[in-house]
């Protein structure tokens, strides 16, 4: 199974905890993106993710391949929602074991930031009133 | 079908899947369409489909072909699946 992957359902935190276990590794550095109640001044009420899985799999294992490369981690793992997600739900999950605590730490950011610039997944944000918006739509 | 198909091999146009996802797919009123093409590449198929589909202009938007990220230059194929994608928004 590929170390980044794509589910419809909610994300298991501590299944993919376990999946990290490597005894040469001292830390372990977990993200987690939750759906928050408000973005940009605005009222949330929930979040929907699409995904163009293909490319998104291939694209988020060549990620977790340079995080591994460029700060020597260990382990990566990476798992992001689709579907439709309610306030507080886990979006996206990011759990690096390495050596030390300054690698996971920095190849967990990295993780997550190139995901959310790069990896083909959209978010459809929808309001307590009002119709619902594709984030960064053209 | 068949006899389609060759008919617009020999004119020079290739069949080409075209897939939508996200604000896209709301723009195109589908998930993907297939259609017999003269387009050599993605900028050449995006100027097409904007004639038939209220879509957006191409600027900001990134192209796959056959799920591998393409310029918009790239020199399609008959039987290759395009998609056209807007800004990721994941995380």
């Amino acid at each position: 199974m590929s170390d980044f992957r794509i589910s419809a359902d909610a994300i298991d935190q501590a299944a993919e905890l376990a999946a990290l276990e490597d005894t040469a590794s001292g830390a372990v550095a977990c993200f987690c993106g939750r759906v928050r109640n408000h973005n940009e001044g605005r009222a949330v009420a929930g979040l929907q993710y699409e995904c163009y899985e293909e490319l998104a799999v291939s694209e988020g294992a060549r990620v977790i391949a340079e995080a591994k490369e460029r700060f020597g981690a260990s382990r990566v793992l990476c798992v992001h929602r689709t579907g439709d997600l309610a306030i507080g739900d886990a979006a996206v999950w990011v759990g690096v074991a390495a050596a030390h605590r300054n690698e996971a730490f920095a190849a967990a950011r990295y993780v997550i930031d190139e995901v959310k610039k790069r990896v083909p997944i959209w978010k459809r944000e929808h309001y307590p009133e009002g119709p619902a918006e594709w984030i960064n739509a053209p | 079908m068949r006899g389609v198909f060759v008919a617009a091999t020999l004119f020079g146009l290739m069949r080409i899947r075209v897939d939508y996802f996200a604000f896209l797919r709301e723009r195109a009123g589908r998930a993907h369409e297939t259609l017999d093409t003269g387009a050599a590449t993605p900028r050449e198929l995006y100027r097409e489909l904007r004639e038939r589909r209220p879509l957006p202009p191409g600027k900001g938007l990134k192209v796959a072909v056959n799920d591998e990220f393409r310029n918009w230059d790239w020199s399609l194929e008959d039987g290759d699946r395009v998609v056209f994608m807007p800004p990721v928004a994941g995380g």
